[in-house]
């Protein structure tokens, strides 16, 4: 049962509307029938579920309301606010019924609550970031929790020895089981938390990691401890203790690879839905959830068998789905996720008001909070010292203790002390009330103040004198050359370890839970995409031969109305990209206008002249506008926006550049015009040809890629003099080319008809398409475009082209 | 770790390599294997062609330029041995191998990581950042949004601020006297990628 009792009140409210009722209608219990009845009221027939639903739907309108203002929600987190939103209704549910009706159960917690939450984090994790640092996470998780659950359960009874609490009837068991259900950071008030304040991606994932993974190390300690407990002190031996410790490596490696488990199965069957494309996106939820009660039936960790569930499909059921499936499946995750974060903070604000369950004893709880606290510091910075001698990249001091003191408390803890057996333990209730006020200290007082805290160190930690504008950029400027000697000394990219995985993953696990049409259709975007690109090179071709030289592409910066040009052809063929349109129509007057923003700050300051203001204006502007490094970016997961990395418009912007610059300068190696005829001279040969590797003929000093196998095409170009297309043909009796599988055959013919309609639209820009390639199919892959970019470099076969394109290349040269 | 067919036989002058730079035996083995990964065709030497094909680089504002940095003026490939070099500006500062009185100083001292930087402003070479030379950078480095007359601006003060002797460039001494005024944290004496040992993390 999931609620507790019928309340007098609602007794008393159907037995009124018996009464009523009783005057020629049924009740519909089956009492004697005197007349037929039209209509009947059946308040136990719907009772339950009907209760169910008016509480999501109160969950949700508090939200609303709390939602209708930001400046509230920016000072205040929300989950403080659903708190006590849950404290008022819980006082009027107490005030109508005396009794609290409605609590959080741990049933209820714990089967229906939970699991969505923490598939929504598996699923959207972002893996590489996880991966890359699940050393340092594992660390935290494992020893941490140990640390704090420790720490507090033998500081709180040496305190009781002490006799700071009074008289209690709580043993050194009991203390130690207490630590372990208070230990665990909490990962849905972390994210209700961190949301608001954005930290770097590696502080993120290192905490969020670690709440996460702690419930392996939770559910032993608090299984053993439990198991204590039951036996009494006498029973506990070395034996005793080597089990405990042999079940924790059970518990967290079975959980795991159950959840690894159920994650292949979900992959391996949306490898197989095609015909059911309607209901594909149920699989993962059930799944999921299935993942989850059959860790719990065999006494696994089932948080972290969900999660790895999650974490391991993602990739395939991304790539196996329809992309209307994908859709379906993110939001959904989304609106269960948030739908049930909203219900558990809502219900720990109502569970509050209830008279039976407190116990007030001061030194307990204060002695609970001061040493909760200053543990998590300890632990923290301890085992970061620890783990600073071993990562490449420090983790900074602002950075632990923000860590520290995102250390919440959430509502697992609080499942945890209700599911205490109150026989076995008698202060239960106390247990309760300190769980419940130190739940209530973190999410609220430490979720209002984190902000604050933040700005306070960040500002205070900023430079103490203003940088010179040389100095700001040239700070970035090391910023960015530190990133690429990273990945040009592959100190990132190139781990054994991570290589073998790769090399593993791509060849059979890809090819057993990827369909093959995707596997095969990963080449096919790339060929829609460049479709594209040559439609628009024909087009610059085109142009030329209006123009009589090609020189406009230098000094035009117009950008293409790609959705009105290409849009319904395409669609099909990438919808994520077409849905991506909106910010290619990117005249520099579209963006947001810097102005505004730089007046109000001049607004604030005193005007004490032109060059002050001058100089006010060009230092914010350069703030402003400093293209962030990679290490900069922000956490790449919130409960509910979908694309939280806004830098990715940054992201895509630098790929147009280097693009462009690099078709620029390969360009600029060639001098020449093509003249269109020479194209269609050669469309209708269908050879394939291949050209030699390169060296050779390699005079260029140009290059052009993305990828490796492109990087061969450009070298057979001749670098003498003006190139007349015409005599291309020379070179065709040559050996093969080697030019990526994506280019393929394009339809020339609307690109030939009529050329100056094309370019009266507007002028065609190749690199703001080859922008595609950071963002393409972004739920198909993961949002990280950097491996997206990566992807690039390895998923590339040098293959043949058709002879065409590949002076179609020469052509725009 | 990584295929064990290199070794260090593989590498010509690995002696003199490890002293000119500070780099020991493990970090030169992996550079080694490194540039025999970027180099695909084989040809011992590195083109910009194999430069481009690292995919974080082109998502990088400077990446083309940094490629350019590891190129001497004319050269069209790089060998290891310069690729060594040209890395070794990144060693870590407080591993300093081999400091024998001869070298006036080390490789991947402030300075020589200053001018490398330095480098990337002045394409041609020609010991001064002009104001053309930094509207390049900065073009680079900032967002489209920004329009050329503020770029032009953001460029004129930043000349001004840094211009000593009024010639309208910044020297390299100019440059230097800049960065020293205030040490800022993350400078590359102190976080620098290259690390004993640890693979990839």
């Amino acid at each position: 049962c999931t609620y507790k009792r019928l309340s007098p009140a609602f007794c008393t409210l159907r037995s009124s509307l018996q009464n009523r009722t009783r005057m020629g209608l049924n009740t519909g219990h089956g009492s004697s029938i005197k007349e037929v009845p039209i209509v009947t009221f059946k308040w136990h027939h719907v009772e339950t579920p009907y209760l169910i639903a008016l509480w999501i739907l109160v969950a949700g309108l508090a939200k609303m309301v709390i939602e209708a203002n930001h400046h509230v929600t920016n000072v205040i987190p929300e989950s403080a606010l659903l708190i006590c939103f849950g404290f008022i209704l819980g006082g009027m549910v107490w005030g109508a019924d005396k009794v609290q009706t409605f609590t959080l159960t741990p049933t209820v917690f714990f089967f229906y609550l939970l699991p969505q939450i923490i598939l929504d984090a598996g699923y959207f994790m972002p893996n590489k970031l996880f991966f890359g640092n699940m050393g340092a996470i594992l660390i935290y998780a494992i020893i941490g929790t140990c640390w704090n659950a420790a720490s507090l359960g033998l500081s709180l009874w040496g305190c009781h020895k002490g006799g700071a609490m009074g008289d209690l009837d709580i043993g050194l068991l009991q203390y130690l089981l207490f630590g372990s259900l208070m230990a665990a950071v909490d990962p849905v008030a972390v994210i209700a938390v961190f949301e608001q304040v954005h930290v770097n991606e590696v502080l993120f994932i290192l905490v969020f990691g670690e709440s996460l993974l702690n419930d392996g190390v939770t559910v032993v300690l608090f299984n053993v401890f439990d198991a204590f407990v039951s036996l009494g002190g006498s029973q506990i031996d070395a034996v005793e203790i080597i089990k405990g410790i042999i079940s924790f490596f059970v518990v967290a490696f079975g959980g795991s690879l159950l959840g690894f488990v159920f994650g292949l199965l979900v992959s391996l069957l949306t490898r197989c839905t095609k015909n059911i494309q309607i209901i594909e996106p149920g699989f993962i939820f059930v799944l999921g959830y299935l993942a989850y009660l059959t860790a719990e039936m065999l006494s696994l960790s089932a948080i972290l068998s969900i999660v790895f569930c999650g974490v391991c499909c993602q990739k395939y059921i991304n790539a196996n789905m329809d992309e209307k499936s994908v859709s379906t499946v993110r939001y959904t995750m989304k609106v269960l996720a948030n739908g049930s974060e909203t219900m558990i903070f809502v219900f720990l604000g109502i569970s509050a008001i209830d008279k039976t369950i407190w116990v007030w004893n001061t030194g307990f709880i204060l002695l609970t909070l001061l040493f909760i606290m200053v543990y998590r510091f300890i632990g923290v910075f301890f085992l970061t010292w620890i783990l600073n001698r071993y990562r490449l990249v420090p983790i900074g001091f602002i950075d632990q203790v923000i860590m520290s003191y995102g250390g919440l408390r959430g509502a697992v803890a609080y499942g945890l002390a209700v599911m205490l057996d109150e026989n076995k333990i008698k202060e239960k209730n106390l247990m309760i009330s300190t769980t419940l006020i130190v739940v209530y200290f973190t999410v609220i007082f430490q979720g209002i103040t984190m902000k604050p805290l933040v700005t306070w160190l960040k500002v205070k930690r900023a430079a103490v004198t203003e940088l010179t504008l040389i100095e700001k950029v040239q700070n970035k400027v090391f910023d960015h050359v530190l990133v690429a000697i990273e990945d040009i000394s592959g100190q990132i990219g190139h781990n054994y370890m991570r290589d073998k995985w790769n090399y593993f993953e791509e060849k059979w696990m890809s090819w057993a839970l990827m369909k093959p049409s995707v596997r095969k259709s990963r080449d096919h975007v790339f060929s829609v995409f460049h479709q594209l690109n040559l439609k628009d090179a024909m087009s610059y071709v085109a142009e030329g031969e209006r123009r009589g030289s090609l020189e406009f592409i230098r000094n035009e910066s117009a950008f293409i109305d790609f959705k009105k040009k290409f849009g319904d052809e395409f669609s099909e063929a990438m919808p994520d990209i077409m849905a991506n349109m909106s910010d290619d129509h990117g005249a520099a007057s579209d963006r947001r206008d810097p102005v505004p923003s730089v007046s109000l700050e001049m607004h604030e300051q005193t005007m004490k002249g032109m060059r002050e203001t001058e100089d006010i204006n060009t230092h914010h502007l350069l703030q402003q506008h400093l293209y962030k490094g990679r290490k900069q970016h922000r956490h790449r997961y919130s409960r509910s926006h979908f694309d939280v990395n806004k830098d990715e418009n940054e992201v895509q912007e630098i790929f147009q550049r280097t693009m462009r610059s690099r078709l620029e300068s390969f360009k600029s190696a060639k001098m020449g015009v093509a003249p269109p005829k020479t194209i269609s001279k050669y469309s209708k040969k269908d050879q394939q040809q291949k050209m030699p590797n390169g060296k050779s003929l390699d005079r260029s000093k140009s290059y052009y890629s993305g990828d490796e196998g492109f990087t061969n095409s450009v070298s057979p170009f001749h670098p003498a003099g003006i190139e007349n297309p015409a005599f291309m043909p020379d070179m065709d009796p040559m050996t093969p080319i080697q030019i990526p599988p994506w280019l393929m055959e394009a339809e020339l013919d609307s690109g030939m008809v009529a050329p100056s309609q094309r370019a009266q639209v507007r002028l065609p820009w190749t690199p703001s398409n080859l922008r595609r390639l950071a963002p393409f199919r972004a739920s198909a892959q993961s949002n990280d475009s950097f491996m997206l970019a990566d992807n690039l470099t390895s998923d590339f076969a040098p293959s043949t082209l058709k002879t065409r394109e590949c002076f179609l290349f020469r052509a725009i040269a | 770790m990584g295929s064990s067919s290199s070794s260090m036989d593989h590498i010509p002058n690995a002696e003199e390599l490890m002293q000119e730079t500070g780099f020991s035996a493990a970090h030169l083995l992996r550079l080694y294997e490194r540039f025999e990964f970027l180099d695909k065709d084989q040809t011992g030497e590195l083109r910009p062609e194999d430069f481009g094909a690292i995919g974080g680089l082109a998502l990088n504002p400077i990446g083309d330029r940094i490629i350019s940095a590891f190129f001497s003026p004319g050269q069209e490939t790089v060998d290891f041995p310069s690729f060594v070099r040209v890395l070794a500006h990144f060693r870590p500062n407080g591993t300093n191998r081999t400091r024998n009185g001869t070298q006036q100083e080390p490789v991947n001292s402030r300075t020589r990581k200053l001018k490398f930087a330095f480098q990337l402003y002045d394409q041609d070479r020609d010991g001064k950042i002009s104001r053309a030379e930094l509207l390049q950078v900065l073009r680079a480095m900032l967002g489209i949004q920004v329009t050329e007359e503020q770029l032009q601006s953001i460029a004129e003060r930043a000349i001004q601020e840094a211009d000593l002797d009024r010639d309208d460039a910044i020297s390299f001494d100019e440059f230097k006297k800049v960065q020293q005024v205030s040490p800022h944290p993350q400078t590359p004496t102190k976080e620098t990628p290259l690390h004993p040992t640890e693979g990839g993390r």
